[in-house]
C-alpha cells in the first residue's frame, strides 16, 4: 500500500525524522488555516500517488495567505493523469544547499533488506544508477542486526556524504530504519534528503510502502489505509466485502478461485477478446479458497454493479473448494440478488473443473437458470464469455 | 524417486490443532502421508483422532522430531505467530518446513529467511503462501488436492496455487513426480531454480513445468539458471499479461513495479533460454504432452 506524501510525512514525524512543518488540507478554507499558521511562504502540493505532479502545475510556491488560497483553490480538484486531487499538503519552505537520496527498501531477489544512499538527490534514482552509477552505494541490510549507528556512519562513509553532516546523517538514517521496521514498511524513500544553508539535515519528501500483510498489528495506521485505498469506488465495495478485487477497463466481468488462475484467467479472456471485438476483463476477483454462497453473492454483486460488464465469466478450479458448492453458491447467489430486488440481466458463463466438477456441472445443469451457460473448458469459456459481451455492447 | 518428499518422509504439522492443521492433516492422512503427530506447546500430551488414527501433540518441533523421526513439517500457524513457528522449526533443523500459512507479513519472512542462511541453511523452506509439496502416490505435504493426479516423469514449479491444480489436471493422463507450489509472496524459501535443479537431477522426472506470474524477477533469473544447467526440457506458462502496473493481483508478490516485473519481460527472458511459453495453461499442457510423446 503506497501512501500519500502527508501520510509519509506523518510517520516520519511520528518517528522523529526532521521534516518540514506543515499539514494537509481538502478544502481552500482548511489551506488558510494551515497557510496562517505556517506563515507567510508556504509551498502548496497535490496529493496524487502519480509522478510528474510538478508538471502538470499540481505543486506551487506560495508568497502569502491570499496566494496560498489562490493555489489550493486551483490544484483541489485539478486531474493529474486520471488522478482527481483529494487533498493538499502545505508544509514551509526550506532553503537548499544540497540534495541527497536515502532509501530503504524490500530486496525481493535477495531475500533481504536493502539501502541505496546517494550523494545525487532531487532527480530518479534510476537515472543517476544509469548515468553515474559509482554514485548509487547499495547495502544490504541483515534484519537481524538492523541498522546500527556504526552502519549507519558506514553507509554515509562510503555514499561520500559530507563528513560535517555525519552525526546527523547517522541519526536520521537510524530514525529512518526504526521507522521502516516499526511500520512494516516495504519502501521507504527520501528523495531529495537536504542540507539546509544552516547545515541542517532535513527530508524534504516522503515516499512509503506499508506491506498490507503486516495491517493487523498496526490498527493506528488503519485510517491511512483506508484513505490510500480509497481510489476506486467499486474497489472500495468489494475491500469493505472482505473481496481481493481489482477494477480494469474492460467488459468481461471475472470471478474466480486463486490468484494465479484468476491472473490466467484475465489472460485468457484478453486473447479470447481479440477474436471478439476486443473485449477484455472487466476486473480481477479471488474468491479464495472457499467460495460460499455468501462470497459468490458479494463478489456477483461487485462485479455486476460495474456498469461497463456486459458478461461474467465466473471460473473455478475446485481443489480444497467443492465445485457442487460452488454451482449452488452460484444459484443461491443469483437468488440472493433478485430477493434483494437487483435486476440481474447480465449473462453468466461458468467454467467448473476439479473436486466434484461432474456434480457441480448437474446442479447447473438441473437448475436450468436463464442467465447461466455451462461451459467445459477454461478457454472454450472465455471465449464464450468474450462473444456474449461483444454481443451485449 | 521425486524431489524433497517421498514415501519415507515422517511429516508433523504445526499447528495442527487449529481449523486449518485439523482439516488438512485428515486430508494428508488420507492422502498417504506419513503424519507423525502434531506441534502445539498448549495441548502438548494430548491426542488427537483422525478417522480412527490417533496423532500425538509435541511441545515443540526438537520434540517431534526426537520422538518420532520425524524430517518434514508443513505449517498452518496463523500470520501473527507463523514467525515464531519457523524459526522454531529451522533451530530444531528438520529437513524441510512446508509453510502453507497466507498473509505473512514480509517483514517477518525476510526474519525468518536471514536467520536460515545466518544459520546454515539446514533446513530447506517451501513457502509462504503455497499449496505445499506433492509427490503423488508418496506423500503429500500441504493442501495440494491428492486425486487430481498419479505419479509421473513431470515435475513441477508454481507460485501460483489453483493454476498447479489446474495443470496436474490437464496432465492427469501423464503424472507428475513433484509438484512443488514455491508460493505467491515477495520473499519465499525455495525458489523456482532450487526447484528446477532437484528435477534436473531426479532420475523420475523427464521435463519440468515452470508456473509463474508477474512481479519480482524470479522467472527471469531462472530462465538464466535453465540456460547453463538444465538439459531436461521445460515448458513454462506465465499469469498476468493483462494485468495493470501497481497493482497488487491477490498474491503480495504479484505486483508490476514500475516496468519492472511484467509478464512480457519474464517470457521473452524464457524463451530466450530455449523454454516453450503457453498461451493458456491448455496450451502450456499441450506443449509438455508434446515433449513426453517424443521422448
Amino acid at each position: 500500500m503506497d501512501l500519500y506524501e502527508y501520510q509519509g510525512r506523518a510517520l516520519f514525524a511520528r518517528h522523529s525524522v526532521p521534516v518540514l512543518d506543515g499539514g494537509v488540507a481538502t478544502t481552500p478554507a482548511e489551506a488558510v488555516e494551515l497557510a496562517e499558521r505556517l506563515g507567510d511562504r508556504v509551498v502548496v502540493k497535490a496529493q496524487v500517488k502519480v509522478g510528474g505532479r510538478g508538471k502538470a502545475g499540481g505543486v506551487k510556491l506560495a508568497d502569502s495567505v491570499d496566494e496560498a488560497k489562490t493555489h489550493a483553490t486551483d490544484i483541489l480538484g485539478m486531474d493529474i493523469k486520471g488522478h482527481t486531487v483529494e487533498k493538499v499538503m502545505l508544509t514551509v519552505t526550506a532553503d537548499i544547499d544540497s540534495e541527497y537520496y536515502f532509501s530503504y527498501l524490500l530486496d525481493r531477489a535477495n531475500r533481504t533488506f536493502l539501502c541505496i544512499a546517494s550523494t545525487e538527490g532531487g532527480v530518479e534514482i534510476e537515472e543517476v544508477a544509469k548515468t553515474s552509477p559509482d554514485k548509487v552505494v547499495k547495502t544490504p541490510i541483515d534484519a537481524g542486526v538492523g541498522v546500527t549507528p556504526e552502519i549507519a556512519g558506514d553507509i554515509a562513509d562510503r555514499a561520500g556524504f559530507p563528513v560535517d553532516l555525519r552525526d546527523q546523517l547517522v541519526d536520521v538514517f537510524v530514525r529512518l530504519w526504526d521507522a521502516f521496521v516499526a511500520e512494516d514498511a516495504t519502501l521507504v524513500e527520501v528523495n531529495p534528503m537536504v542540507r539546509t544553508p544552516e547545515g541542517k539535515v532535513l527530508a524534504l519528501d516522503a515516499k512509503v510502502t506499508l506491506d498490507e500483510n503486516a495491517a493487523f498489528r498496526h490498527p493506528e495506521n488503519a485510517e491511512a489505509f483506508a484513505d490510500a485505498s480509497a481510489v476506486d469506488p467499486l474497489e472500495q465495495r468489494a475491500v469493505e466485502a472482505g473481496l481481493n478485487y481489482v477494477k480494469l477497463d474492460g467488459q468481461v466481468g471475472i470471478i474466480g478461485n486463486g490468484a494465479g488462475l484468476v491472473m490466467s484467467t484475465l489472460d485468457v479472456v484478453a486473447y479470447a477478446g481479440e477474436g471478439h471485438g476486443g473485449v477484455e476483463p472487466a476486473n480481477f476477483l479471488d474468491i479464495g479458497g472457499g467460495a460460499s454462497a455468501e462470497v459468490m453473492a458479494s463478489g456477483l454483486e461487485v462485479v455486476l454493479s460495474d456498469p461497463q460488464v456486459k458478461s461474467v465469466f465466473v471460473n473455478v478450479f475446485g481443489g480444497i473448494t467443492a465445485c457442487d458448492e460452488v454451482a449452488n453458491g452460484i444459484i443461491g447467489a443469483l437468488r440472493m440478488l433478485r430477493d434483494r430486488g437487483e435486476d440481474v440481466r447480465k449473462p453468466l458463463v461458468v467454467r467448473l473443473d476439479g473436486n466434484n466438477a461432474e456434480v457441480g456441472r448437474k446442479i447447473l445443469a438441473d437448475a436450468n437458470h436463464p442467465l447461466i451457460t455451462e461451459v467445459d473448458t477454461m478457454d472454450a469459456a472465455a471465449d464464450k464469455a468474450a462473444e456474449l459481451a461483444h454481443k451485449e455492447a | 524417486m521425486a524431489i524433497f518428499l517421498n514415501e519415507q518422509s515422517k511429516v508433523i504439522v504445526q499447528g495442527m490443532t487449529g481449523s486449518e492443521g485439523m482439516k488438512h492433516t485428515r486430508r494428508m492422512l488420507k492422502a498417504g502421508t506419513n503424519v507423525v503427530g502434531g506441534v502445539n506447546p498448549r495441548k502438548a500430551g494430548q491426542k488427537v483422532d483422525f478417522d480412527g488414527q490417533s496423532l500425538p501433540v509435541f511441545s515443540s518441533v526438537q520434540e517431534a522430531m526426537a520422538e518420532t523421526g520425524a524430517d518434514t513439517s508443513v505449517v498452518f500457524v496463523p500470520p501473527a505467530f507463523c514467525k515464531a513457528a519457523v524459526i522454531e522449526a529451522i533451530d530444531a533443523e528438520i529437513g524441510l518446513a512446508v509453510v502453507i500459512t497466507e498473509g505473512i507479513p514480509v517483514h517477518d519472512a525476510v526474519t525468518f529467511w536471514n536467520h536460515a542462511e545466518a544459520t546454515g541453511n539446514k533446513t530447506r523452506i517451501v513457502g509462504p503462501n503455497c499449496p505445499g509439496v506433492a509427490s503423488p502416490d508418496k506423500s503429500n505435504a500441504g493442501i495440494t488436492p491428492a486425486d487430481i493426479t498419479g505419479s509421473g516423469p513431470i515435475g513441477l514449479v508454481s507460485k501460483s496455487g489453483t493454476l498447479t491444480y489446474q495443470l496436474m489436471f490437464e496432465l492427469r493422463d501423464i503424472g507428475f513426480s513433484t509438484s512443488v507450489g514455491i508460493g505467491g509472496d515477495p520473499v519465499i524459501g525455495t525458489t523456482h531454480i532450487d526447484c528446477l535443479e532437484a528435477f534436473e537431477n531426479d532420475p523420475e522426472t523427464k521435463a519440468m513445468v515452470m508456473i509463474g506470474e508477474i512481479g519480482g524477477d524470479a522467472e527471469e533469473r531462472a530462465a538464466e539458471y535453465i540456460k547453463d544447467h538444465v538439459t531436461k526440457p521445460v515448458v513454462a506458462y506465465i499469469a498476468g499479461f493483462t494485468a495493470p502496473p501497481g497493482k497488487t493481483m491477490g498474491h503480495a508478490g504479484a505486483i508490476i513495479s514500475g516496468s519492472a516485473g511484467t509478464a512480457d519481460s519474464k517470457k521473452e527472458a524464457l524463451e530466450a533460454a530455449g523454454v516453450k511459453v503457453g498461451k493458456t495453461p491448455s496450451e502450456t499442457a499441450n506443449l509438455m504432452r508434446e515433449i513426453i510423446k517424443g521422448q
